[in-house]
């Protein structure tokens, strides 16, 4: 048996100093504003986390995450925004009641796709299953028919291509460029305040850290192990019988339904939803703190995301113009020099070490008690 | 009523088989049979269509025409990972064995249990499975490496864990392609021996180029040239065929 516990030592370590810096050092030491940053960039590593599944474990690169992550965003955008648009609020409006950029584009009811958000179940069911249907209906064309890598990526691409301009033109329906702003209340709280946003940061900690649970769960089951088994091998994979394609949609839909939390999660926390994180750019931006992370690492993910936000936070401040380069020369130097991200740089110079030192202290501390129990006439065990 | 001579039930009726690529027949109007427990060795020169063939019964290659019956059920129309459940396994020339992994979960995968997307997320590694990848472990000589990554295995011990993979399989009739294919002399033997042990209960169809090793296990053996049957019969009357010497055997 080589793993019967659910974590192993470096990954229990991962986990609590994980937590620990997210749930206690973070909220101590950052005001408010700087918490919400974090939160911004941690709604990115719950799509980071789809992406170790589906691209590092599974081998199925996909440069159209940013679409999942923006469906879950405007599902929970939606729900704000019919909230916000109460007759009481809109009543300077030709039609009151609707969403002020539906009245913009005299558009005078309310369309009958956005009835089932006037409810937080249905919408938060909607955040769940409607990105994972589209995944699954696209993984279904695509894998079916054999089609991958490569190409895939490229499908993906032109899918979030398509998405945001879809949404650009569709205005009256979607906001358009502006997307969904001034989003309110949630059930009649107000998300904006202080308060708020710290609370809707520790739900969010607990959200990642129950998708991190899933995602090590899915990593132990033989499931993982044969996502690991089809990207190598996929033709083997398939004369064992297993239907490769199956277990590709299954990777690809939970990518997606992790994007979409992570979507849902960034309306809340910043209060608007928009096609800039839909498209081609925040795609496959989100595919590179996957990278700097280490694909192959559900912590390293997490940890790669919110380093290279900061990065982009810190140099975007400072040298605006800068940070494309800075972005694109981090990309191309993790996959030329460390192939393994961060994770990789962790595991094979600084987890060494540690190893090393705890085998010399429970070396040393054996021995020190071996002697002190011959000193005392005990028999040495 | 039955009467008079009823025809044989065989395991693999392969029938007018036929796979064209761009006009070129790799295999041309093919038919042969194989029954329940033989151990048949297709020989032939290079090119001549041996591995299509295997790849056609297993579903890597879809046939232009023709019929490939197993008990009774049709395979040309079938995907993949249906024909192995249907009970044919093939392992490939070339050592195909998920080099991630370790040899236990190399051979657990192969286990014929959870292959659907939920099955395997709910898949309990009990003693029966831990049994059994022992089991066959200890018959593929990787007993003491279970816990080793297959990178790190000679090409001789991969060739060895994809055999066990397909032996864990436990398919009626096995294909193997060019099994004894670069090993050393040693491992030849050790192969050998292996074969003898998992052909048994079970139909095996091989691809191999070794003569010693064919004449060791075939009960009857088919020639393949240019995509067609040259000669077929037991290795005595195969080596004496004229024409099976001119193009092959008098190399």
């Amino acid at each position: 048996m080589i793993n019967s516990r659910f974590f192993n030592r470096s990954e229990l370590l991962g986990f609590l100093s994980l937590l620990l810096l997210l749930a206690v050092i973070l909220p101590l030491f950052l005001d408010v504003f700087r918490l919400n940053l974090v939160a911004k960039y941690l709604t990115y590593a719950f799509v980071a986390l789809g992406l170790v599944m589906c691209w590092g474990y599974g081998g199925i690169l996909s440069l159209g995450q940013g679409v999942f992550f923006g469906l879950g965003g405007y599902c929970m955008a939606m729900f704000l925004k019919l909230e916000a648009s109460s007759v009481a609020n809109t009543k300077i409006q030709s039609t009151p009641g609707i969403p002020d950029f539906m009245d913009w584009n005299q558009i005078t009811s309310l369309p009958m796709f956005w009835k089932p958000f006037h409810s937080l179940t249905l919408t938060i069911i909607a955040i769940l299953v409607v990105p994972t249907l589209l995944a699954f209906i696209i993984g279904a064309a695509m894998f079916k028919r054999r089609v991958g890598g490569v190409y895939f990526a490229i499908i993906t691409q032109a899918i979030a291509a398509i998405a945001t301009i879809l949404i650009i033109g569709q205005q009256g329906y979607t906001g358009g460029i502006n997307g969904m702003t001034d989003l309110r209340t949630l059930n009649g709280w107000d998300i904006r305040t202080d308060h708020a946003k710290v609370i809707l940061y520790f739900f969010e900690v607990f959200v990642l850290f129950a998708c991190i649970i899933t995602a090590q769960f899915i990593r132990l089951t033989k499931l993982g192990r044969i996502l690991v088994a089809m990207r190598e091998q996929e033709d083997r994979v398939r004369f064992s019988g297993y239907s490769v394609a199956n277990f590709k949609i299954f990777a690809f839909c939970a990518a997606a339904m992790f994007a979409a939390i992570g979507g849902a999660m960034f309306t809340l926390q910043i209060g608007f939803m928009s096609p800039s994180f839909v498209g081609i750019v925040p795609s496959i931006e989100m595919v590179i703190y996957t990278a700097v992370g280490g694909r192959m690492s559900i912590f390293g993910a997490v940890y790669g995301t919110l380093l290279v936000n900061y990065a982009k936070t810190m140099l975007s401040e400072s040298f605006p113009e800068l940070w494309l380069f800075g972005l694109g020369g981090l990309f191309i130097a993790v996959v030329l020099f460390f192939p393994n991200g961060l994770s990789g740089i962790w595991r094979d110079h600084v987890a060494r070490h540690i190893d090393r030192l705890i085998a010399m202290r429970s070396s040393k501390s054996k021995k020190a008690w071996a002697i002190k129990s011959a000193a005392d006439g005990a028999p040495a065990e | 009523m039955l009467i008079g001579h009823q025809p044989k039930e065989f395991l693999l009726a392969v029938e007018g088989l036929t796979v064209s690529f761009d006009g070129f027949k790799a295999v041309n109007d093919l038919s042969f049979y194989v029954e329940e427990n033989e151990i048949r060795v297709i020989i032939g020169p290079n090119g001549a269509g041996k591995t299509t063939v295997l790849d056609l019964i297993c579903g890597k290659t879809k046939a232009t025409s023709g019929s490939v019956q197993f008990r009774g059920t049709e395979l040309t129309k079938l995907k993949e990972n249906q024909i192995v459940q249907a009970g044919v396994g093939r392992k490939f020339q070339t050592p195909s064995v998920y080099d991630d992994l370790t040899v236990f979960e190399n051979l657990e995968i192969s286990y014929p249990r959870g292959r659907s997307v939920f099955g395997s997320l709910m898949f309990k590694r009990d003693a029966a499975v831990r049994e059994r990848v022992e089991e066959v472990a200890e018959m593929i000589f990787l007993k003491d490496r279970l816990n080793m990554y297959a990178d790190v295995l000679s090409h001789g011990q991969k060739q060895w864990l994809e055999i066990g993979m397909l032996l864990i399989q436990d398919p009626d009739l096995l294909m193997l392609d060019e099994p004894v294919a670069g090993m050393s002399v040693s491992e030849r033997v050790k192969t050998a021996e292996l074969l003898n042990t998992i052909i048994k209960n079970r139909s095996v169809l091989v691809i191999e180029h070794d003569m010693k090793f064919v004449e060791d296990i075939a009960h009857k053996v088919t020639v393949l040239h240019q995509g067609q049957i040259l000669s077929e019969g037991t290795m005595e009357k195969v080596q004496n065929d004229p024409k099976v010497i001119e193009v092959y055997l008098g190399h």
